[in-house]
């Protein structure tokens, strides 16, 4: 039997510890980016990486995105496995010409050839008053296109696994990171583990309703199932951590299960990877369906800065109650003694 | 840091250098000589509708790449613009894989699937070139630094036009390289135009070499036309680049004989004046001023006609085989978005 050592681990530290095992493990593998090594360590997840790896194998670039992916892309081809670190997915989109013109299809353009062991990670999400340049998540962006392999895990466990998985894997990955979850704490096994990219996960059992959580919009699941729970609603979580290539069977299995089915997106809605879901889910499960697909995601607007607009801007715990008190035709229950996250309250976990 | 001073090294066709010797001479010849002859076969069976790809044409520019990939001795990792038929046979000099290619047969560097702005041969150091200008360029600076870290002794070369150095990822990729110290060779086939526009019309700098060297690049510029002017240069800058740890930044002037894709002239664009072309450029080919050159290292006529009747026939056999080869399957269109581990 093997043991398996457990440990409170924060999702920082869960990216943190998966990149140093695996630089470990594979003296082919580096990690750069715009300030990864220095005092900022991209908000902790490359802390003591440089001192313990070198600048070798750890290190700061100039200010050019689309160069910098040009570079991993070549490192790759030529035997590394690099790790380029965006601190926000608004500054790599520079490096989509990259991305989407050049990484996607190097191994299918040489009839597999050539191998693109490449992980980009890029932080995502809702910090404080980030406005409309530093908030974005863009996920259908990239799950658009095909020969690139885009994660998003939700729990510290599932991030250092799939990290792993997806640094060991001979092709490129993008990894999203709501800025959220880094303070999120679980119980992480020790040793290095890998979680199978492709595969979904059950977050929470329920039989009313399926909710598809994208990223953070898990947490808001958790608390909303929390609160309808004490109405006696059952819900369960579903969280595809892989974007692409998608585990669709376990999302269409929950909905033909429960009949209903809301996608809770972290991203915009129109043209957005739970229009996808959707789309997949009408197609698969159309006779079973019980009410029309219901989707959450931000509101179509830039992303606003003041506060007040900023709550109107982004969906919550309390979007998804109403989302699935309209489903089940009941009334809307005073959520006045409920407590939402915020950036002031961070959610710590567990889950 | 103390780093040594970058240097710009200036070739014009007047400056003579020493010959080279007899062998290098033959071997280049042979080398323009196959990417000339392939492509004048295209420019010949393409009306035939069977090589169903845009074809971005080397010819006039040939002796750029097959300089450079000589001087490197097949210890390059090639990274080629869409311009990347001379490239790709000077590296390579395999004619199978290239004709299969452009015929869409399984045999091919891409099993089709790439065409002629694709062509990729890895295992003989010629990486995917690419259709979207100046992308090729910072891949190569990447590669260069796992050739650096994994000790390979391999030279990472990006070829490129000068529309490209209009592009911001060139200069990125220059200051990266420089800062990261990097030996990549920056080559640059300055044929002055981005399909039909003139260089004047695009880039402020007089010169790109002068703008490329405060990086801290070893610049070189050179507008000889001639093959054994760029294999001298690029055997130095090659070395240099390795010795001093820094990038090298090559413009060698040339000129595109054809059209900017297709098999055509454009005289009739206007942009250009054959007459002038045909003044400066055509009248020194590079090919021609090569054969000329093994006469006058006592090879005869027939010694050379010879040589030129084996590379047709190389080029025959190679059209034949890719003929014969396969046509993909359908079942190949999902085969290959992901690497799977054999």
């Amino acid at each position: 039997m093997q043991v398996c050592f457990m440990r409170k681990l924060d999702y920082s530290g869960a990216i943190r510890e998966a990149m140093s095992q695996e630089m470990e493990r594979d003296p082919r593998v580096f990690v750069y980016g715009i300030g990864v090594p220095t005092w900022s360590k991209i908000f902790n997840t490359t802390r003591g990486l440089v001192e313990k790896f070198g600048k070798e194998r750890c290190f700061d670039t100039p200010i050019s995105e689309d160069a910098m992916m040009g570079f991993g892309l070549g490192a790759a081809i030529r035997g590394l496995r690099p790790i380029h670190v965006h601190i926000r997915v608004d500054f790599m989109i520079l490096a989509t010409n990259q991305l989407l013109n050049m990484v996607s299809n190097y191994t299918y353009s040489t009839g597999g050839k050539l191998k693109v062991p490449l992980v980009v990670r890029a932080v995502i999400g809702r910090g404080w008053g980030q406005g409309a340049q530093h908030s974005k998540s863009l996920f259908s962006n990239f799950t658009h296109i095909p020969g690139l392999k885009v994660i998003a895990p939700t729990t510290p466990s599932d991030m250092k696994g799939m990290l792993t998985a997806a640094i060991r894997d001979d092709n490129p990955v993008i990894c999203f990171e709501h800025r959220w979850l880094y303070w999120a704490e679980e119980d992480v096994p020790e040793e290095p583990y890998e979680i199978p990219l492709g595969v979904g996960r059950i977050l929470r059992p329920g039989s009313d309703v399926t909710v598809v959580g994208l990223s953070w919009m898990n947490v808001e699941a958790r608390l909303a199932a929390d609160i309808l729970q004490k109405r006696g609603v059952s819900v369960e979580i579903i969280d595809p951590r892989t974007l692409a290539p998608l585990d669709e069977n376990l999302i269409i299995e929950s909905v033909k299960r429960t009949g209903r089915c809301i996608i809770a997106d972290c991203d915009w809605v129109d043209s957005g990877f739970s229009a996808e879901l959707s789309a997949r889910i009408n197609e698969k499960c159309f006779g079973k369906l019980k009410a029309p697909v219901k989707r959450i995601g931000f509101a179509h607007t830039p992303c606003p800065t003041v506060r007040e607009l900023e709550n109107e801007f982004y969906p919550n715990a309390k979007t998804i109650v109403h989302a699935v008190e309209d489903m089940l035709g009941l009334e809307a229950a005073n959520l006045d003694g409920e407590d939402f996250f915020s950036h002031e309250r961070r959610f710590r976990g567990p889950f | 840091m103390v780093r040594p001073t970058s240097e710009t090294t200036i070739v014009t066709m007047n400056l003579a250098r020493e010959p080279l010797p007899k062998t290098t001479a033959i071997q280049l010849f042979k080398s323009l000589l196959l990417a000339r002859r392939s492509e004048e076969y295209i420019v010949k069976h393409y009306p035939e509708n069977q090589m169903r790809t845009p074809m971005h044409m080397s010819m006039g520019q040939e002796f750029v790449p097959v300089g450079v990939c000589a001087a490197l001795n097949g210890k390059a990792d090639v990274f080629a613009s869409y311009r990347s038929h001379a490239a790709f046979l000077a590296q390579t000099h395999d004619t199978d894989r290239f004709f299969s290619e452009l015929y869409g047969r399984t045999s091919g560097t891409g099993e089709g699937k790439g065409g002629s702005m694709h062509l990729a041969a890895p295992d003989q150091g010629h990486m995917l070139s690419s259709g979207v200008v100046a992308t090729q360029i910072p891949v190569a600076v990447g590669a260069a630094f796992a050739n650096l870290r994994l000790g390979t002794g391999r030279t990472s070369v990006a070829f490129f036009g000068d529309g490209a150095a209009d592009a911001g990822v060139f200069w990125e990729s220059i200051n990266s390289a420089a800062l990261f110290r990097l030996p990549v060779m920056f080559v640059c086939e300055d044929n002055g135009y981005a399909v039909d526009t003139p260089r004047e019309a695009r880039q402020a700098s007089r010169s790109l070499a002068e703008a490329v060297k405060p990086f801290g690049a070893d610049t070189y510029e050179d507008d000889s036309g001639d093959v054994e002017s760029v294999y001298s240069l690029a055997k130095e800058a090659a070395e240099k680049a390795h010795r001093d740890r820094r990038p090298a930044f090559l413009n060698v002037k040339c000129c595109r004989y054809l059209e900017h894709v297709g098999i055509g002239t454009d005289w009739s664009w206007g942009y250009r004046d054959q007459a002038t072309v045909e003044r400066d450029w055509i009248s020194r080919d590079a090919l021609k001023t090569q054969r000329a050159r093994l006469a006058s290292h006592q090879m005869s006529e027939s010694a050379i006609a010879a040589m030129e009747e084996e590379i047709d026939k190389a080029i025959r056999a190679s059209v034949q085989r890719a003929m014969e080869a396969p046509i993909p399957a359908p079942d190949r269109l999902h085969a290959g978005v992901f690497h799977e581990k054999a």
